[in-house]
């Protein structure tokens, strides 16, 4: 019933790079387009630099489960770095969509993770931060390439929450580069 | 004494009577009774900083005597004074001797 | 009836919307202490202050001790106090929830659910909270968000009631429920505002025109007089709670009983749980009722007062049911949920089959598999008529 149309994605970063705030600016794109969701975060020691996952669900119904998401839609890592301390593919859908921050191409990650499945998506979204917001902030970058590897929600419906969300907290100019992040990262995101 | 029941007693166990305690009389825990010498009495005013009763009494910027209604012998009048004008008899003598006055 | 008030609906963190509610109900005095995962709470409340959204005097205390000490003064002086805290928090209250509830203040806290040390913890689970079960409190637990922003709101009123006049816990769970981004709707300020009225206290310390005494000595010629009346107190709580939850509904279109049955009327197999495990147990009837399944859940709002009779009539007719706790009673035959439902079913019968299960222990996730294995096993309970011996401990490892 309620899992029609239910996706889940699970975002690996570490503190500081903004993986919790891009759980939560994809969920409001979702509020946007009138659907329901989740964004929440699975902390340890709350410190910069340590791993974090986050986590946002979206549906087109009311979400009632509370429980931690287990086989995710799609993985977002915003740092290969991690890599080495887990398995960021864990429980990943077998038709699901792996997105990672990295200058190497979906091929080369394939191989490096030993992976024969899902869909595997790179950006270089810690380039694209510094060219745009002037810092390796990764996070708004790799909103982008979600929205592109799973079409959960649209191009302009991400941009819009992007400008009016970090509009009234970071004033317009840095929204703007914010949504530039997102459109480059939309544009060059590679599938392989 | 008659006590109230739960339903009648005001709630919290807050008391709405204000100096409620000037009904239960300390005085009659007293076994030993302070004199107060006022010959050596210098007004210092150090018995009356430490009476945990309020027992001291004053009269216009003069000790004059200790309320027996409520000092219930406690002696510490006696050890704080410095002119060691408050002595401590015992009770039981004290009253022996009012009455053979009396 | 009156027009149903039309809230805004807003995308926030649960710890930001019990702040948001607090904001709404602007207390008097707010005597807090940070832990987490309750930080939120105040800080952004904090920010409300600083910002001079709020009348509120806001004490920075140095232990949660002095913030319900705080909270306690402020109420004896006449003053809507308020507070929040979380597991370890609570714990270092125990002395003070006391003399709360004893002095018949009609403080509200907001706890965020959080497991207690040792080993230390941050995550949730109910010990803290079932562990001041006995301290005199009115307990609310939410199964959503927007339940514990809805109960921050009507814990007033039901503190306040004249005949009630009891400390109010309002509970979320720890992260699940407070750090969770999620749509909820914020009612008009104004609608808050006139909802919880002005607190009119019967006596103020500061009422130097009728002087009284709180906190004094009373032994055994009275004390137990005290106690009998808290516990008249918490009955009368019961009624209270469902006239609140009566009227909220009835400007909010958003109800709230002691209890939520959820396809219960008719389930064969019913699971009795507390917080937001509600809705991941309702997602898993969804599936099972989608196969035929006559399964439900009963969760409970109000765990102290108890509704026993409430509990006991939703249970009755059941073939087997399953009591969930997320706490522990060391030592004890059953956890803390479990012993209330059995007694329940004891004075009020019929009694059930009845499975006790543990959960959620320091955030344990529990997931729809697992919930769904409950119910199994309760089938097969009631196919066998057989209970096995002692509880369940789910999820943990072997």
């Amino acid at each position: 019933m309620s899992a029609e149309k239910l996706v889940e994605i699970r975002w690996h970063g570490r503190g500081g790079q903004g993986a919790v705030t891009a759980s939560e600016i994809l969920a409001e794109a979702a509020w946007e387009e009138g659907r329901y969701f989740q964004a929440f975060p699975d902390y340890g020691g709350e410190r910069m630099g340590a791993p974090i996952r986050a986590y946002t669900r979206i549906s087109d119904s009311y979400i009632l489960q509370h429980s931690q998401i287990v086989n995710p839609d799609a993985v977002a890592v915003l740092d290969t770095t991690l890599f080495s301390l887990m398995d960021v593919t864990e429980g990943l859908k077998d038709d699901g969509a792996l997105v990672v921050n990295t200058s190497e191409s979906p091929a080369d990650i394939r191989k490096a993770l030993k992976l024969d499945k899902a869909r595997v998506y790179t950006v270089d979204a810690s380039r694209i931060a510094v060219d745009t917001l002037g810092r390796d902030i990764p996070n708004t970058p790799m909103i982008g390439a979600i929205v592109k590897a799973t079409g959960v929600v649209s191009r302009e419906g991400v941009l819009r929450t992007i400008r009016e969300r970090l509009g009234t907290r970071l004033g317009k100019t840095m929204a703007e580069a914010n949504a530039k992040a997102v459109e480059r990262a939309f544009d060059e995101t590679q599938q392989g | 004494m008659q006590l109230k029941g739960w339903k009648d007693l005001a709630i919290g166990a807050v008391m709405l009577e204000p100096g409620s305690c000037l009904a239960y009389e300390t005085g009659s825990w007293r076994t030993q009774r302070p004199i107060l010498d006022l010959e050596k009495c210098a007004h210092c005013f150090i018995c009356w900083i430490f009476c945990p009763e309020s027992s001291i009494q004053v009269r216009g910027g003069k000790v004059t005597g200790i309320d027996l209604t409520y000092c219930k012998g406690c002696g510490i009048c006696s050890a704080e004074c410095p002119r060691q004008a408050i002595d401590m008899v015992m009770e039981a003598t004290a009253r022996k001797g009012a009455k053979d006055e009396g | 009836m009156r027009v149903k008030v039309k809230g805004k609906p807003v995308a926030l963190r649960g710890d930001e919307a019990v702040a948001e509610a607090m904001r709404q109900i602007n207390p008097d005095v707010v005597a807090a202490y940070p832990i987490t995962p309750q930080t939120e709470i105040v800080q952004t409340f904090g920010q409300f202050v600083a910002n001079g959204q709020v009348d509120t005097e806001f004490v920075a205390v140095e232990s949660e001790h002095a913030s319900m000490s705080g909270c306690i003064g402020a109420a004896a002086s006449g003053a809507r106090a308020q507070t929040a805290t979380s597991g370890p928090g609570l714990a270092l209250m125990w002395e003070m929830l006391w003399v709360a509830s004893g002095m018949r203040l009609p403080i509200v806290m907001h706890v965020v659910n959080r497991a207690l040390s040792a080993p230390i913890n941050i995550t949730c689970d109910h010990n803290d909270s079932m562990g001041a079960r006995d301290c005199g409190w009115v307990q609310l637990y939410a199964g959503t968000m927007q339940e514990a922003y809805d109960n921050a709101i009507q814990a007033v009123r039901i503190a306040e009631h004249p005949e009630v006049m009891l400390p109010v816990m309002s509970c979320m769970d720890g992260f699940i429920l407070g750090h969770t981004f999620e749509p909820i709707e914020i009612l008009p300020d104004e609608t808050v505002k006139e909802f919880i009225g002005t607190y009119k206290p019967k006596h103020s310390l500061l009422d130097v025109e009728h002087p009284v005494t709180y906190g004094s000595v009373v032994f055994h010629e009275c004390y137990y007089e005290y106690k009998r009346q808290q516990i008249a107190a918490m009955e009368k709580a019961a009624d209270v709670v469902l006239q609140v939850g009566q009227e909220f509904g009835d400007l909010t279109g958003r109800y709230y009983g002691l209890i939520e049955g959820y396809e219960l009327e008719d389930a064969d197999f019913a699971i009795v749980a507390i917080g937001s495990i509600g809705g991941t147990i309702k997602k898993v009837i969804n599936d099972l009722r989608g196969q035929g399944q006559k399964v439900g859940l009963l969760r409970l709002r109000c765990f102290r007062p108890f509704p026993a009779q409430e509990v006991a009539q939703a249970l009755g007719n059941k073939r087997a049911v399953a009591v969930l706790d997320r706490s522990l009673s060391f030592g004890a035959q059953a956890h803390q949920l479990q012993m209330e439902v059995a007694y329940a079913l004891l004075t009020h019968g019929p009694i059930p089959k009845m499975v006790n299960y543990v959960y959620g222990i320091g955030g344990r996730d529990l997931l729809p598999s697992e919930i769904e294995g409950v119910y199994r096993d309760l089938m097969e309970v009631a196919e066998t008529g057989i209970v096995p011996p002692g509880v369940r401990y789910l999820s943990v490892r072997q």
